[in-house]
């Protein structure tokens, strides 16, 4: 099989710095950037909130909005965002689809009344009631917004594009092949344009119920990734990121500009982290990506602040010299399923203006220019990825 | 070794299922081939006030013995291990616990569930909140590796051995579909010899019940349970939930012959198209429909005329089988093969339909039978498909079956399987 060049023609971008490509460079490219926090509505866990935002641009019917809850509007939102950048609008039929998507949202005042009205019923007496409770108290529309599909449904039926559509469900590593496989597919010739992304809603009490179970996310006051003491953990981010990736021909023979090469992306998933398991295997990925070191080479760190993954991490990154690298979870925050493709996005939007971003967390050492960028993503749990671009030809 | 497009050939190695009707491969075809029903009234939890009070249902050993019922990703995880293994020992590729190939996992999304909820309230002394629920739940590692997506792929992956990252993936009902597709990608693009393709689900418990009721997309016929799943047939009103699982042990054609393995069949063609239309229905034109079907004959390399029965989706909701006779009128024309539904007697098994049908065609290809399509009383004059009723068939000479799911959120994807070249 010949293998074709990939490229990247958009990125649809918003986080709690803002929304589009525009607004990132502007912010993250100029030294001193802060994080946006809101540290007291799920306190004591802080997050990155979504910004006030209108999806009218993105969602025009207010009726698709309305079968949608924050999730699945962001990721929609995004997912608009990069087909727009693309200028792909006309070419949605046949694009391919890829998300990779967590839970979507549950009607959290339903679930508190019916849990704290039944906890203490003996499960005989409290089923027939949770039953009835049930059926009369939730609305038949929410479980389509649940529905982990439905991020790719929305963006189908919003934006028409309907060449094939995969859902990738598995955190971080989910993301990671997410956007593996969409680039492989169009390498291969199946197909020739793909849309891949995520979405993370960040204000949601389910999703810290979740992961602050297994002691992933952050207590406490803010801290920069490298920072968090202990355990560690994520500060969850408002987050959606999409990418329009394209076969190079394509791309030239209809006048798109790419803003990078997808040169390559390796993932695996070491079932044994701590002690050197996950950077044996990050090594082992950076060496398959035949991916270069040091001076010349900026790194996009997805670390999560989880301490384990980080240690791997560290471990892994001090084998690169003198490259540049950043944590960008210290200032855009942990958007799990979003957080691969969205440091993907920042990696394309900095070749495509010839940059690269000052340090984004105190332990971010390296200085530009850079005429490559590799992506890190080691996942809360599980789950080794790297993302190589290189400026587009 | 190659096919048409100079990929190399997928050949199926080893097969496992479990379903309502069986823990096993070869009972579940003889009870398949016998028209047995599989659904019958939920004994799981109680089922006061719901409007359907049948399923499918798979019960774990521990939980036939009295035990605490289990939560979907343990009962999701249990059936997957068991048809992988049965798999495992039919193909018998790799070593214990390292198989040379990855793993693709359908499986359905999963959260906390009301058990869940209700233990994490008590501890926070009566408070449901989901604040409260937070605290109590801190340090419950058990919880947290259970319920995250990649959780039950992960201790798949280890247990099996199987190489790189586990993809676990969903499209809703076409799940099991998708994941064949996947490991057939894998194969054709040379990232491995040899893959594991599974499709699991098992969502039966109460409020994923109500939450497809709510949809009005389930049967509430049940005084008779086994009458209740009719595809294609005049009265039928909705869908019957079940559980179960199908795992494939695929490999390069040339992987296989080259160590004298028994190649049941091969995955031909696999095709794929996603609808624009509605969240819950087809587009009234069928277009995403009949594109998913004729993408995955020409895929194959094969003529609508070679395929000589299609293993349905025919979920016995009024809309998909209307719109699936559409589709087999539009690809087929006047001339549609036979077509029947496995859902009529295993119900609908969501995310593990799409394996456990691809994996029963494999089946049908080799005895050369076609199930039928039971409680087929009274035809729907509106269907204009021999949807092979209530009788299975012994046929001759069939070599090529197109399987088809079609999902929710409007994810399409057929599969062309075919008799070792």
């Amino acid at each position: 099989m010949t293998r074709q060049d990939v490229v990247i023609t958009g990125i649809g971008l918003v986080s709690s710095l803002g929304e589009g490509a525009d607004a990132h460079w502007e912010v993250l490219s100029r030294p001193g950037a802060q994080p946006v926090l809101d540290e007291g509505a799920f306190a004591p866990y802080p997050v990155h909130p979504l910004p006030a935002m209108s999806f009218d641009a993105q969602i025009p019917k207010k009726g698709d909005q309305r079968q949608m809850e924050p999730w699945q509007r962001l990721g929609t939102y995004a997912a608009g965002l990069a087909i727009d950048q693309a200028g792909a609008r006309g070419l949605v039929a046949d694009m391919h689809l890829i998300v990779a998507a967590g839970g979507g949202e549950r009607d959290i005042a339903v679930d508190e009344a019916v849990a704290t009205a039944l906890c203490d019923t003996p499960p005989a007496e409290a089923g027939p009631i949770l039953n009835e409770r049930l059926a009369t108290d939730l609305r038949p529309t929410l479980f389509l917004a649940q529905l982990s599909n439905l991020l790719a449904g929305n963006i189908s039926i919003v934006h028409g594009v309907t060449g094939s559509s995969r859902t990738f469900m598995g955190e971080e590593q989910a993301a990671a092949d997410a956007v593996r496989i969409a680039a492989q597919r169009l390498a291969e010739g199946r197909g020739s344009i793909a849309l891949v992304g995520g979405a993370y809603a960040s204000q949601r009490w389910d999703l810290v119920l979740l992961y602050g179970a297994g002691g992933a996310c952050w207590r406490g006051p803010f801290a920069p990734v490298s920072a968090r003491g202990g355990a560690g953990g994520f500060v969850g981010g408002a987050l959606g990121a999409f990418l329009v990736l394209e076969t190079a021909g394509h791309a030239a023979a209809r006048g798109a500009r790419p803003l990078a090469r997808l040169a390559g992306v390796a993932t695996d998933a070491a079932h044994r982290r701590a002690g050197g398991g996950s950077a044996a295997a990050a090594r082992a990925l950076h060496e398959r990506l035949g991916a270069p070191s040091g001076a010349g080479l900026g790194v996009l760190s997805g670390m999560t602040g989880v301490a384990e993954a980080r240690a791997e991490e560290e471990a892994f990154l001090a084998t690169l010299g003198g490259a540049a690298v950043r944590r960008t979870g210290s200032l855009l925050g942990h958007g799990v399923e979003a957080t691969f493709p969205a440091n993907v996005a920042l990696g394309a939007l900095a070749l495509s203006r010839g940059g690269f971003y000052p340090a984004m967390d105190p332990a971010d050492a390296g200085e530009g220019p850079v005429e490559r960028v590799l992506v890190t993503g080691f996942g809360q749990w599980r789950g080794e990825a790297l993302a190589l671009l290189e400026r587009a030809a | 070794m190659k096919d048409h497009l100079g990929r190399p050939l997928v050949a199926v190695t080893g097969i496992g299922i479990v379903t309502p009707l069986a823990w096993g491969r070869e009972a579940n075809w003889q009870a398949v081939q016998a028209g047995r029903s599989g659904i019958s009234r939920i004994r799981r939890f109680p089922v006061d006030k719901l409007r359907t009070t049948i399923a499918g249902t798979v019960e774990l050993p521990e939980e036939a013995a009295g035990g605490e019922i289990v939560s979907s990703p343990v009962r999701v995880e249990r059936m997957a291990a068991a048809a992988v293994e049965e798999a495992l020992a039919q193909a018998a590729l790799g070593e214990p616990g390292a198989f040379p190939g990855p793993l693709m996992v359908g499986m359905p999304p999963v959260e906390y569930e009301w058990p869940q909820r209700f233990e994490l309230a008590r501890k926070a002394k009566g408070d449901g909140s989901y604040r409260a629920a937070t605290e109590a739940a801190t340090g419950r590692r058990d919880l947290y590796e259970t319920f995250l997506f990649g959780g039950v792929g992960e201790r798949l992956a280890a247990r099996f051995g199987t190489t790189g990252a586990p993809i676990a993936l969903t499209t809703a009902c076409a799940t099991g579909a998708s994941a064949i597709q996947m490991a057939v990608e894998a194969i054709q693009r040379g990232e491995s010899d040899a893959a594991i393709a599974l499709g699991a689900d098992g969502s039966v418990q109460p409020e994923a019940v109500i939450r497809f009721s709510l949809l009005s997309a389930l049967t509430a016929r049940n005084e008779e349970p086994e009458k209740a799943s009719r595809p294609f047939e005049k009265t039928r009103d909705g869908f019957v939930m079940s559980e179960g699982a199908a795992a494939l042990v695929l490999e390069s054609l040339e992987h296989a012959r080259r160590r004298g393995a028994t190649v049941l069949g091969i995955v031909s063609g696999c095709g794929e198209r996603a609808d624009s239309f509605h969240r819950t229905r087809s587009n009234p034109d069928g277009s995403a429909i009949i594109g998913a079907m004729r993408n995955a004959i020409a895929d194959a390399g094969l003529q609508s005329s070679d395929i000589g029965y299609v293993n349905a989706h025919g979920t016995g909701t009024p809309e998909n089988d209307k719109m699936e006779t559409l589709g087999m009128r539009a690809v087929f024309g006047d001339a549609p093969p036979p077509i029947s539904s496995n859902k009529s007697m295993i119900g609908h098994t969501l995310s593990a339909a799409g394996a456990i049908e691809a994996a029963l065609s494999l089946l049908t290809i080799r005895d050369q039978v076609l199930p039928p399509t039971i409680n087929h009383n009274e035809p729907d004059p509106a269907i204009t498909l021999d949807v092979v009723p209530n009788v299975a068939r012994k046929v001759s000479g069939l070599k090529h079956v197109l399987s088809n799911s079609f999902g929710f959120g409007g994810q399409n994807v057929c599969l062309v399987v075919s008799a070792a070249p």
